[in-house]
């Protein structure tokens, strides 16, 4: 009996804290501690499974246990089994250990607010989906958590729709995820059915075995089934041209924000791509499409979160863009680095949203950054945590752990056969934006005349999770040295056994360190455009602002560069007038006519009502006499 | 025994069942109405015990019973009635009855 035999116990634990949560609710002390420790014990068993999966790596590094049958159609029989490897164990770690400390963040975030056990059900739901999109040894089981963690995302983009002010938008925003998130899972649905015609089976180590052997490097089967799968994927992490649900999606609480929208859901997408990637590789026009859709997005949003006030709504278009660099690395190959930078990025954006959501609830519920300003003196600890994160997501070189984990990405984009120089500009011009919106974020914020007062200063379990992500944001970097830094890799050694490394095209000898040096000056050059243009002299882009051209600028990168509108008039508008049209159509009329013919009708037997007891008595009589006649006659 | 034909005592009943029939559809009096239907129960009553003694079953008597039973339970809940009846609205007249209707 080892411990890999407890892992059915991980995704376990938060399901029954959830559904004792949802059956009979509890006091604020009872959901708090129901809604916090059972993922914590679940990271403890993941860290025990960690360090025993290091240091006795379980036969053929990969370890699957079925524990039931779900159901047998002929000869399809999904079943209900876990695989772990080091792929859903890196996943596994941040679901389970962020997760855990953003629901300890959450149980002061939301002390004052209604429903505070319901957020903690759907807080133990998403977890528990997760965990089972994570752990599925069998695409369906994965399907069923990738769905799970839809539902319980949109509950809790829609947690405050009861609040009077913003109720509808919260609503709005919750539907708007739902909806555009399901045209992704429709695609991925399609492309199981792809696969399970193609294999027979749903069994990810069957198919990934398979595959080589059924599907020629780039027949159509596989361009398909790829598309479909990237379809799902681009959906889930809010890629183009599927993106428009995120920025909104900040409507729910900051504690939401930082575990669905930054750390694990919206990442599933690169976790399914990475999972398959063998069906990638058989379909390289596809993986061509991967790397443009990541830098396009990373691209886009990056400029996007240049114009924001909103400080959360900076923060999702940093995440699309951060996702872009993901996607962007599975596309040339690398996959190790996309699955590194996304725990890494699961460090400091979470970290980033925690202290978000800490400045926005000691400035009265406010998100306008520029209604903050000086809150450095005040909050120290919330400033120096949220300048270790904006130090990562910026990747200042050496010191933060963004570096470590975004420069391969721009080298392999370079310099693997997959990459070229295009895709290696379109993320380094990114790299420049991303630095100069994540210290425009904490210029804006932390420096400058303070506006309003604090009203609330954050208790012991805000600093914690604080603390810890902030230090992991600097260190975790560590584990995954690039070639000219002494060439210390455990993290892609780890990974080895699951992800191949990226094929290098050949590249001059000595050009990754010059990428190296031009990235890192180029996040300093971005820090410095950001001290100017934000603390030394603001007067320039409010004067650039005023032009006609900049205002159309700002409020084109401001919208997200009209996708919204784009959609509106493409999509959502046509579909209205579609159902209004279709809503007098011919069969309508008859069920309609139904209706009209029973109301006719009931008035006029309504008028026999006229209290005459003759009358009654008569009409009684008349209806036996028919009987009768009717009874003697045929 | 000389029994009365079977037909002779059904046109009997039909008879009576008809006249109670005219009195209830053409009276205004409530007690009136009460009699003709009690007439109209009896007339049944009588078709019963005609058809009991043409075939010698004891079913129609007992049938009878019944009727009696059920008649003067009638009776009484219409009585009951029309003495509220006129208490409330001075009248025995059923046309006054009909501003129930709303």
């Amino acid at each position: 009996m080892t411990v890999y035999h407890l892992i059915w116990l991980i995704p376990t634990l938060p399901l029954a804290a959830f559904l004792i949560l949802a059956v009979f609710g509890g006091s604020r002390k009872v959901a708090a501690l129901l809604g916090t420790v059972p993922v914590g014990l679940s990271a403890l068993l993941v860290i025990w499974t960690a360090v025993t999966y290091l240091s006795v790596p379980p036969a053929g590094h990969g370890f699957s246990e079925v524990l039931w049958t779900w159901f047998t159609i002929g000869n399809f029989s999904p079943a209900i089994a876990l695989y772990l490897d080091p792929l859903s164990l890196v996943f596994l770690f941040v679901i389970t250990f962020v997760g855990f400390f953003i629901l300890l963040y959450s149980t002061e975030f939301m002390a004052k607010e209604e429903g505070f056990s319901r957020f903690f059900a759907y807080m133990n739901l998403f977890v528990f989906s997760m965990l089972v999109l994570v752990l599925a040894k069998d695409m369906l089981l994965l399907y069923l958590g990738w769905e799970g963690v839809g539902l319980s995302s949109f509950l809790l983009i829609g947690f405050w729709y009861k609040d009077a002010q913003d109720a509808g938008q919260n609503a709005y925003a919750a539907r708007k995820a739902f909806l555009v998130t399901r045209i992704g899972d429709t695609a991925l649905i399609l492309g199981l059915f792809l696969l399970l015609q193609d294999f027979g089976t749903l069994d990810i180590p069957h198919i990934l075995q398979a595959a080589p052997g059924t599907w020629q490097p780039g027949s159509s089967r596989a361009v398909w089934a790829t598309i479909l799968l990237l379809g799902g994927a681009v959906g889930k992490s809010a890629q183009l041209p599927l993106q428009t649900w995120l920025p909104d999606a900040m409507a729910g609480p900051s504690p939401v924000s930082a575990l669905i929208h930054a750390a694990t859901m919206v990442t599933a997408g690169v976790y399914l791509l990475a999972r398959t990637h063998v069906l990638f590789s058989l379909a390289p026009v596809v993986q061509l499409i991967v790397a443009i859709i990541g830098a396009a997005t990373l691209v886009i949003a990056a400029f996007s979160a240049l114009a924001q006030k909103d400080i959360k709504r900076v923060l999702a278009y940093s995440t699309m863009s951060q996702i872009g660099y993901m996607f962007l690395a599975l596309g040339v190959g690398a996959w190790s680095a996309a699955v590194f930078h996304f725990m890494i990025h699961a460090f400091f954006k979470a970290l980033l949203f925690l202290g978000a959501g800490a400045v926005i609830l000691a400035m009265d519920h406010e998100h306008n950054m520029f209604k903050m300003g000086g809150l450095r003196k005040k909050m120290p600890l919330v400033f120096w945590t949220f300048l270790f994160g904006a130090g990562a997501l910026a990747a200042l070189p050496l010191v933060t752990a963004g570096f470590f984990s975004k420069d391969p990405i721009l080298w392999f984009a370079m310099a693997s056969v997959k990459g070229s120089f295009w895709l290696w500009l379109a993320a380094f011009v990114a790299a420049l934006a991303t630095s100069v919106y994540t210290f425009r974020m904490v210029f804006v914020t932390f420096f400058g005349r303070q506006q309003k007062e604090v009203h609330y200063r954050p208790g012991i379990r805000i600093r914690i999770p604080l603390v810890v992500l902030g230090v992991l944001s600097l260190i975790a970097g560590w584990i995954q040295m690039p070639a000219s830094f002494g060439h210390f890799t455990p993290f892609s050694d780890f990974m080895e056994t699951l992800l191949p490394p990226a094929v290098m095209a050949g590249v001059p000898a000595g050009l990754e360190g010059w990428l190296e040096i031009a990235t890192a000056v180029i996040a300093l050059l971005g820090v410095y455009l950001a001290w100017q243009f934000y603390v030394k002299t603001p007067v320039a882009v409010y004067r650039f602002k005023q032009t006609t051209v900049g205002a159309r600028i700002y409020r084109f990168l401001a919208a997200g560069w009209g996708f919204d509108t784009l959609y509106r008039v493409l999509i959502v508008q046509p579909v209205v007038w579609l159902a209004r049209v279709d809503k007098r159509d011919f069969t309508d009329r008859i069920y309609e006519g139904v209706g009209m013919l029973n109301l006719w009708l009931g008035r006029l037997f309504g008028r026999a009502q006229n209290g005459r007891l003759r009358g009654y008595a008569f009409g009684i009589v008349l209806g036996a006499v028919i009987v009768m006649t009717l009874i003697l006659f045929l | 025994m000389s029994a009365v034909p079977l037909h002779m005592g059904l046109l009997l009943a039909g008879i009576l069942f008809l006249l109670g029939l005219v009195g209830v559809l053409t009276r205004r009096n409530v007690l009136f109405m009460l009699m003709s239907i009690e007439i109209m129960v009896n007339a049944a009553g009588l078709a019963f015990v005609v058809g009991a003694s043409r075939w010698m079953q004891a079913d129609g008597q007992v049938m009878f019973l019944f009727i009696l039973a059920m008649a003067a339970a009638e009776v009484s809940v219409g009585l009951a009635l029309i003495v509220q009846m006129h208490r409330q609205h001075k009248s025995v007249d059923i046309n006054v009855l009909e501003r129930l209707r709303d």
